[in-house]
Parts: structure tokens; C-alpha cells; sequence
């Protein structure tokens, strides 16, 4: 199958919208990501056609609607190549997969003194939920830094690591400035140094392969929204044994085996983890989107990607403009994070709003990583399957009137 | 183009001269008032100092890092407010407020506020209300930790 991206702008109906007059160029597929029709409709036909409690009763819809929201699951075990389908759990979002190795594992098996091993590329949500739990139990926090360009130096993670941390979580690739980790060595090293590893795939698994049984992390993070699935749909993937001996994490209906006044069992695996009623509607139209991305293949859409970012930054560069992130190509992603000198994020992202095209602006909820690489924030372009040259050539029409509007001469700033 | 014609409704050029102006940036040290607004949609700080002598607000300074609307904003309540007793300021702090958030008339602005009208277009970009906000309601914080 050849990749072309005007037939998949097709499948997206949105992508036929204006904005402010001016056709949509959706440059925010960091944030979240575009839905095609498959996705939209299996949404309706499923609340149209199957739609019932899942795991309950034995009437024909709830049959139906069980087996739906499961063959996601087993989809999903294929597509990220789990050992396992019951080794996926689904939470509402990346952020609460986060949390729930907080809560459930790391509240059982850590204790005060212990420390917790970080990078300060992190969102906020591979942050915070530490914070919480450190004050809570007197664990420490330590932070890999990251150096200017973006990047991790490896042997600043080795150091670090050979302090012992009980926990080593990172992220895989970078929301905010795009950096993609050597996540094969850094999981390789976090396990040599005896740590159990946490990967935030939040920004991998939309767009690059991944094999968990290759990878050999003990638990991976990742949300269906950024990879064209619906909202409401988190990923936690763990390690079989580690599941296990965790206690659950919120207790209610769906994750227990037996209930007295006294005394309650857990359900097995992955059920123990998702107490009430899940969101199954949203798993079950998840299950195409996971098809488009196979069918499409995530090494193509990698490349394509790539290409439309090098062109992106390739324009920001010519016009003296500060693009942040690796030099090296290897290293880089479909993120471009960029400042427009003299002039706040906010303005260039008011500004491209006029003409059509949406970027992100702000800190991309990582305040350590701003602070470090010495801004309040950036704008960030961040491109997807659907995107083409006409994107990028909207891209720099906004730019240049932007530039032009706000009197801005490379490298001097506002007039 | 018709696309200038926004940009220039919402950035109108007494804005950018408010930005652009440093005339009551900076801290004051000693402050009989300071205040440290956040707007935590981006991140962006505003500190406001101010000496206040006999009832009045004798002099308001702004500092921090922000976009063209929150700066210009601040610069002219900046001005708006020297000069004012504290119970006019806070009436103009809540006169801005209800010109941006409660989509009042522009003909309500009392005359103090008069260079305040060109936040109008603000108010088509709800995102960006905040940013228009944030130095009154710091400021505001500023008053209230005064009277407790």
C-alpha cells in the first residue's frame, strides 16, 4: 500500500472545516489527534446497534457489547506486542495509567528513604503523581537533567541509576520538544541497575513501532486519543507478576471476585484494576482506530511525519526564528517547538488562529522543561498522517504574515 | 487582506504601543502592596507592587514575562490606577472586568478607563480573556491581602 496522505484527509471529516474563514490545518496531534469516520461510526453503531452493560447479565447486547469492548483489548495486545491481553488495562487517560502505578504499586512497595528516578523532560503527569507520593511517604525524587539541546546524556542516566533507585520512569518521546529517547537503552540500563521501569509512550505509540515483549519494561503508559481512538480511553500495560501482587486501585463493582460485609476478593487480571463501569463505547470504537493505524503502518507514518517537520523547521530557520530540540535527525520527531523572537507564544498562536492553523501554545505541561531551556513556553507544531504539503504551506504563510504584522526582524524582536 | 483586518482589531496599535512601553514596568521596593498572579493556562507571572499614601495609590509598578494583551493590559491599568483612591481603583478593577467578562459596553467605561476600550476585541477570543484579566485580578488579590 502506497502511503498517501490526500486519500487518508478523506477518512477525517473535520479536516474539511474552516477556521476563522480559512481552511483548517490541524497542527495539534501532540495534544490529540483527528478521528476518522471508521472511529466516529463504530462510536454511533455501536450506541445505535450493541450498546449494554459489559460483564453483566446474559442477555444477547450485553454479550455483544463484552465481546466488543475485550476484542479491543486483544487488538491492542497485537498491536503493542503485549505477551498478554489481560496485562492491558484501560484508565481514562495516560495520566490516570500514571497514577495507578503510583497509587498501586509504588504505595505498596516503596517505602520512606527510597528513591524515585525522573527526567526533567517530563509532563507534568510523570510528575506530579511522584510528587504526591513522595510527600506522602518520604521518598525521594530525583530528576535525570536534560541538557540544552534536549537530549539525555547517558551517562548522566547511568550515574543516577547507580544511586539504586526503587523506580526509574521516563518518557519516550518528548511532548514539548519533540526529543525521542533511546528507550531500548535507557529501559536496558534502568533494568541493569535493578529498577522497575515505567515508560510514558503517551507520544510514541501513536507514531512509532513498538514491542513490549522487546521492549522489556515493567510498565508502559499511553492514551488512545493521540493515536485517532476516542477520548476517555487510557492504556496501562504491566508486567504479569507485578499486576498481580499489586493491591487494587479503586475499588467498586467489576474488580472484585467476592464481596462480604467483612472482607472482599479481587478479580482477576485486568479487571482487578478497573473498578466500575468502564468506558467501554470508547474501547470498542478504539478497535478501528487501531486497524487504520496497522493498515497505514506506523513506520510510514513516522517517515511522513518527519518529513513535514524537517520542511517545517527548515522554514522557521530560514526566517531567524528559535526552533528548540536535537540537531540530530536521528534524535528528532513530527514535533517542531519554536519561538518567535519578541514575541510571546500566546501572540504567534492568536496569530496563526487567523489563518487557519491550529498550534499549540504554552508550557505543554512541562514547566521543569521551559524553565530549563530558558522559556516560558513555545509554539508547537506537531504533525500526523493527515497532514500535507498544504499544511506546511499554511504553516509558513501564517509565520510570514505574523512576522510581517508584528514588525518582527530576525533576531531583533518587536520594533 | 482580510485576514490583517483581525489581527489589527484585536492587536490595535495603542496596544502595541502599551506593550511596547516600559514607563511603569518594574518593582517597587519597598511596596506598601504586592501581589503574584498566575494564569495557569500558560504559565505566564505578573507581579504588581504599589505604594499607597493617604487612601491613594501613589504609584503601581508591573513585572514579569507575558503576551502583547496581558502586558498592555497591565501597563494601562498601570496608569489607569495611579493616582486613584483604593476604593475607585477597586470600582475601575471591577468596571474592567465586567467590559471583558460580562461582554459590557464599551460607552459604560468610566473615563479613567477610557484607553481600556481597546481590549474590546479581546472578547472575540475567549482564550485570551485571561490574559487581559490577569494584572486586574492580581492586583485585586493585592487589595483583599491588605484589608485581612
Amino acid at each position: 500500500m502506497t502511503f498517501d496522505p490526500k486519500k487518508y484527509r478523506a477518512d477525517f471529516p473535520i479536516l474539511k472545516r474552516l477556521v476563522r474563514g480559512k481552511p483548517l490545518a490541524y497542527l495539534d496531534n501532540a495534544a490529540t489527534t483527528q478521528k476518522p469516520r471508521q472511529v466516529i461510526k463504530a462510536l454511533v453503531d455501536f450506541y445505535e446497534q450493541n450498546n449494554a452493560n459489559v460483564h453483566r447479565g446474559v442477555h444477547t447486547l450485553s454479550e455483544e457489547s463484552t465481546n466488543m469492548a475485550e476484542l479491543t483489548r486483544t487488538k491492542l495486545a497485537a498491536f503493542v506486542g503485549a505477551p498478554n491481553p489481560k496485562t492491558l488495562i484501560f484508565t481514562r487517560n495516560a495520566t490516570e495509567s500514571l497514577n495507578l502505578i503510583a497509587h498501586a504499586w509504588a504505595r505498596k512497595f516503596l517505602k520512606a528513604g527510597d528513591t524515585i528516578l525522573s527526567t526533567e523532560m517530563e509532563h507534568h503527569s510523570n510528575i506530579v503523581p511522584w510528587q504526591l507520593l513522595a510527600a506522602e511517604r518520604g521518598i525521594q525524587l530525583e530528576f535525570v537533567p536534560v541538557e540544552l539541546d534536549g537530549t539525555l546524556d547517558l551517562a548522566k542516566v547511568k550515574a543516577a541509576l547507580a544511586k539504586g533507585p526503587k523506580l526509574f520512569t521516563f518518557t519516550a518521546l518528548s511532548n514539548a520538544i519533540g526529543t525521542v529517547n533511546p528507550v531500548l537503552e535507557l529501559i536496558k540500563l534502568g533494568k541493569a541497575a535493578g529498577a522497575v521501569v515505567s515508560v510514558d509512550a503517551c507520544q510514541w505509540a501513536p507514531h512509532k513501532p513498538m514491542d513490549l515483549k522487546t521492549w522489556g519494561a515493567d510498565f508502559v503508559s499511553f492514551s488512545a486519543h493521540k493515536m485517532l481512538g476516542p477520548t476517555g480511553v487510557g492504556v496501562l500495560w504491566g508486567r504479569e507478576d507485578l499486576l498481580e501482587a499489586m493491591d487494587p486501585f479503586l475499588g467498586g463493582g467489576d474488580m472484585i471476585s467476592r464481596v462480604t460485609l467483612e472482607k472482599s476478593t479481587w478479580n482477576e487480571l485486568p479487571y482487578k484494576f478497573e473498578a466500575g463501569t468502564p468506558n467501554f463505547a470508547d474501547q470498542v470504537a478504539f478497535g478501528p482506530a487501531l486497524d487504520y493505524l496497522t493498515a497505514v503502518g506506523l513506520e510510514n507514518i513516522s517517515k511522513h511525519e518527519n518529513a513535514l517537520a524537517d520542511k517545517t523547521r527548515a522554514i522557521l530557520e530560514a526566517e531567524g526564528m528559535t526552533v528548540l530540540g536535537p540537531k540530530d535527525p536521528a534524535t528528532r520527531s513530527g514535533v517542531v517547538s519554536f519561538n518567535v523572537p519578541g514575541l510571546h507564544p500566546h501572540d504567534v498562536g492568536t496569530a496563526f488562529d487567523l489563518e487557519g492553523v491550529a498550534v499549540r501554545v504554552g508550557h505543554h505541561c512541562c514547566q521543569p522543561l521551559m524553565h530549563l531551556l530558558q522559556c516560558g513556553g513555545t509554539a508547537r507544531a506537531s504533525f500526523y498522517l493527515y497532514n500535507d504539503q498544504s499544511d506546511v504551506d499554511a504553516f509558513e504563510r501564517a509565520l510570514k504574515r505574523t512576522l510581517e504584522f508584528f514588525k518582527i526582524k530576525p533576531k531583533a524582536g518587536v520594533r | 487582506m482580510e485576514g490583517d483586518a483581525e489581527l489589527q482589531d484585536l492587536y490595535r496599535e495603542v496596544l502595541l504601543d502599551y506593550f511596547r512601553s516600559s514607563t511603569r514596568k518594574g518593582k517597587l521596593d519597598p511596596a506598601d502592596l504586592r501581589a503574584h498572579g498566575i494564569n495557569p493556562v500558560c504559565g505566564d507571572e505578573l507581579e504588581i507592587t504599589a505604594e499607597l499614601k493617604d487612601g491613594k495609590v501613589s504609584k503601581l509598578r508591573y513585572a514579569g514575562h507575558g503576551c502583547v494583551i496581558s502586558q498592555a493590559s497591565a501597563a494601562m491599568m498601570a496608569e489607569a490606577l495611579e493616582g486613584t483612591d483604593v476604593a475607585k481603583a477597586k470600582s475601575l478593577v471591577a468596571a474592567f472586568k465586567k467590559l471583558m467578562l460580562e461582554n459590557g459596553a464599551v460607552k459604560d467605561l468610566p473615563a479613567e478607563l477610557e484607553q481600556l476600550a481597546s481590549l474590546e476585541g479581546v472578547r472575540k477570543f475567549p482564550l485570551r480573556v485571561k490574559c487581559a484579566t490577569l494584572g486586574w485580578n492580581t492586583v485585586m488579590q493585592g487589595f483583599e491581602a491588605k484589608k485581612s
